[in-house]
């Protein structure tokens, strides 16, 4: 026998999760994908994207969504001649996909970036480098997010 | 107030690669969340962060809302010459701080 307070509890309950719901857009995982894939069309262009070179260190399950610990190196001896230009940061989950845009030079000594990152849920993190020589270069992860950061967007 | 901190060592010998590590304090806000009555919180983040060696621009990062709040940012620099390493954020909002290490090169 269900109890009025429990009645109440379910009814407001649903009613909340209906307008959620309502806001939720259906194709919002397409739309993400989409909006992935446009961001790092237009930072590669034309260029094949190539695996490899880039190490992405990012922790594989993620308690907390909001500050995620993400360290990116590249293979380079950062010359004149062969160095890394750019470093980019992508999400896939997240409303929108970009992270940071890092612009180094020879005068890094090593290509490296170290910063903290939202992510809104389980998904891949996707790093790529531009090298001098036009040559992009990318490293994937996949993580878990068990506390998504900007939750209230309706992601899940 | 804006405040910002900068970690650079005090001294390096000459060619040695240093790294510096910079902390923003700014709540990031990314412009998706909403209130209790459904207003958007206008966006207001950290868009371009700058460091100067002796002024002469050696990293640059562009910040999009999916940075972490109080955006930690750490890269590394070859040590030249003995100087001032100059670091400028700029954001929404007319936000600016900047901050200034010297450095020690033997």
């Amino acid at each position: 026998m269900t109890s009025r307070r429990q009645f109440l509890a379910i009814a407001c309950g649903t009613v909340a999760a209906g307008q959620l719901y309502a806001q939720l857009d259906p194709n919002i995982q397409a739309k993400r994908k989409a909006a992935l894939e446009a961001a790092i069309a237009k930072v590669v262009g034309d260029a094949p994207l190539r695996e490899g070179k880039v190490k992405l260190d990012v922790p594989p399950l993620i308690d907390n969504g909001n500050t995620v610990p993400i360290t990116v190196t590249v293979d380079s001896p950062m010359s004149a001649s062969n160095h890394v230009k750019t470093i980019h940061l992508f999400t896939e989950k997240n409303p929108q996909p970009y992270v940071i845009t890092a612009h180094l030079g020879p005068r890094a000594g090593r290509a490296m970036l170290s910063t903290r990152a939202r992510i809104a849920d389980t998904g891949r993190v996707i790093a790529i480098a531009e090298l001098s020589d036009g040559t992009f270069w990318s490293d994937t992860v996949s993580v878990v997010v068990t506390l998504s950061a900007c939750l209230e967007d309706g992601l899940i | 107030m804006a405040r910002v901190a900068v970690t650079v060592p005090a001294s390096a010998k000459r060619g040695e690669i240093i790294e510096i590590k910079t902390l923003a304090q700014h709540t990031m806000e990314t412009g998706f969340r909403r209130t209790q009555t459904g207003e958007l919180v206008p966006r207001d983040i950290i868009t371009e962060f700058v460091c100067r060696y002796n002024g002469v621009e050696i990293f640059r990062a562009e910040l999009r809302q999916a940075m972490a709040a109080n955006p930690l940012i750490a890269f590394t620099t070859v040590a030249t010459e003995s100087g001032t390493l100059e670091f400028t954020w700029t954001g929404d909002n007319g936000y600016l701080a900047n901050q200034k290490a010297e450095i020690k090169v033997v």
